[in-house]
């Protein structure tokens, strides 16, 4: 499953694009950074309501394929400079957590 | 090879600069043809730690020394000092302020994760003085 093919999917909004060919094959949710540096498997989507600039951080040096904020929650202005500089897919559903990741469950495992 | 060595100040105030150095001490590895696993160990490791200087100090300094087969970093500030090393050691422990957590901040896994993801963690601190936090990761070959 590419990040491109999520987005399709579930209807996503992009509201920074990098590169949506990028697989997915794992998701984690969480909003504290340090468990997410800590804990996220690379190539996940991250499932969070955290648009800071540190997300952005995190994001890249978890390695994850996307962001994806959910139930609308806010990006802030630097935080999408620094995507953009930095190349971080962030995408935005008003669907929380737990139900985009049931989802997302059934694209991924079939 | 000689080793290179990198400087940089780290600012006190400035929160949305913090993770300047880990991330060009990133690049500079990446540039250098580090394998990927030494490169993210190092540079989650050193963004704990930065982030660790503008929350919990008032920022400070970092040196880096990369080596052919290993990565020393030293991060120095002249904050409050830990108390408790042990405790601060340990996961979920937090004296993170509420504006800083309202950020994703205090989890209490910054210093766990720099545990983790280095080869050697060693902690100088005195109350009132400061912290050094010395850290060393491997890089096995690519
Ligand atoms: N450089 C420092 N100077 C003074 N105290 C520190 C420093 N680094 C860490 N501490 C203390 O150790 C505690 C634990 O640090 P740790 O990085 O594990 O968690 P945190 O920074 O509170 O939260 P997180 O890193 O998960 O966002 C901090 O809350 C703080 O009390
Ligand atoms: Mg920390």
């Amino acid at each position: 499953m590419t990040v491109k093919e999520l987005i399709d999917k579930l209807n996503l909004k992009i509201l920074v694009e990098d590169d949506l060919d990028r697989e997915v094959e794992d998701c984690y949710i969480g909003d504290l950074l340090s468990w997410v540096m800590g804990r996220a498997p690379g190539d996940s989507a991250w499932l969070t309501v955290m648009g800071n600039i540190n997300s952005i951080a995190v994001a890249t040096l978890a390695d994850v394929s996307c962001i994806i904020l959910v139930e609308n929650a806010a990006l802030d202005d630097n935080a999408r400079q620094k995507a953009e500089m930095h190349g971080v897919n962030i995408l935005t559903t008003e669907e929380n957590a737990y139900r985009l990741a049931v989802k997302i469950s059934q694209l991924i495992e079939g | 090879m000689s080793n290179i060595h990198l400087h940089y100040e780290v600012s006190g105030e400035d929160f949305t600069r913090a993770g300047e150095a880990s991330g060009s001490v990133k690049k500079r590895l990446k540039a250098l043809g580090y394998n990927t696993d030494a490169i993210r160990r190092v540079a989650i490791a050193m963004y704990e730690a930065e982030i660790n200087m503008v929350i919990h100090a008032e920022g400070g300094f970092v040196d880096v020394d990369i080596f052919p087969d290993h990565v020393e970093v030293l991060l120095s500030d002249k904050g409050p000092g830990i108390p408790d090393v042990e405790k601060a050691m340990q996961e979920g422990f937090s004296t993170a302020p509420d504006n800083v957590r309202n950020l994703g901040f205090g989890a209490g896994m910054g210093l766990p994760n720099i545990k983790k993801y280095t080869d050697d963690m060693r902690i100088e601190t005195e109350i009132g003085k400061g912290t050094d936090l010395y850290l060393t990761v491997k890089v096995k070959e690519a």
